[in-house]
């Protein structure tokens, strides 16, 4: 199985819809039905779960020091007796 | 006066004016709880730090000056999100900023594929893999996405919103955000695998 074989090629192509469980119950038979039988897609499925876990972490960034007590500050006038 | 109905007794308006302040109290600190996930949003949507957090206290001064625009039991995250990608457009415009390029991207295994070549057919069944990409190389590679892409595959991706939510805060149709969306990774992975993948 390559990426030229067209049912390679249909997986590819439901393979975000997938990760995203946003696929209709007939293209998830199709997908997973593919991935039981190809190495190829399924390591490439694989590969991209990875990836985007990958990517959330890399690119999350920590609220900076100090900024929590500017926002506080932004809050309305603190009404008497609450 | 008192036969009309339209003045409230003191007490009673004294009471609602305490029980709204108690509300905006609530609404304040739930807001501020949600301030680091907001500013890990804010921090992928602009290029420096400073911007971010002067995007977020421009988001949070809005926020509580119009905090009874906000529906309680809906998503404040959401909500909060609304307000600084309409803030950061609004700079946009203000910086002028070229219009992006519609760039082609490659296929959706196009980054696996190369790393494949790599690193060895083998190799993709190993989560390690993708330590390969530098984590400076994932932040370059999301700021260079043209921003409307951008902005939707840091919603999803990073800040894990629904396509749904995604659509609301950016004011376009969910078939919008689902192919920016699919796009906007593909344009990724081509980018990572051009500057992190030697």
């Amino acid at each position: 199985m390559t990426a030229h074989d067209p049912d390679c090629e249909k997986c590819e192509e439901l393979l975000q819809g997938y990760l995203d469980r946003d696929l209709t119950q007939t293209e998830v038979v199709i997908a997973e039905g593919h991935l039981d039988r190809c190495d190829y897609c399924r390591r490439r499925y694989r590969f991209e779960e990875h990836l985007r876990r990958y990517i959330r972490v890399s690119a999350s960034e920590r609220m900076p020091a100090g900024l929590l007590a500017k926002l506080s500050e932004l809050r309305g006038p603190t009404a008497d007796g609450l | 006066m008192s036969e009309s109905g339209a003045v409230e007794p003191e007490a009673e308006a004294g009471r609602r004016i305490a029980t709204e302040a108690r509300e905006r109290v609530r609404f304040e600190e739930e807001a501020l709880e949600l301030a680091d996930q907001v500013y890990r949003v804010a921090r992928r949507m602009v290029s420096t730090r400073e911007e971010a957090e002067e995007l977020v206290q421009d988001t949070y001064a809005r926020a509580f000056r119009s905090w009874t625009s906000f529906t309680p039991g809906t998503n404040m995250r959401a909500w909060l999100l609304r307000i600084l990608t309409n803030l950061n457009t609004d700079r946009g415009r203000k910086l002028q900023r070229t219009p992006d390029l519609q760039p082609l991207e490659e296929s959706d295994y196009y980054l696996a594929n190369k790393v494949a070549a790599s690193e060895g057919e083998q190799a993709l069944d190993q989560e390690r893999v993708v330590e390969r990409l530098s984590q400076g190389g994932v932040v370059d590679a999301l700021a260079a996405l043209p921003h409307d892409f951008r902005d939707v595959v840091v919603l999803v991706d990073l800040g894990e919103f629904s396509y749904a939510d995604a659509a609301q805060i950016l004011d376009v149709p969910i078939g919008t955000v689902m192919s920016r969306l699919h796009r906007g990774r593909r344009i990724l992975k081509q980018k990572l695998a051009e500057e992190t993948l030697t």
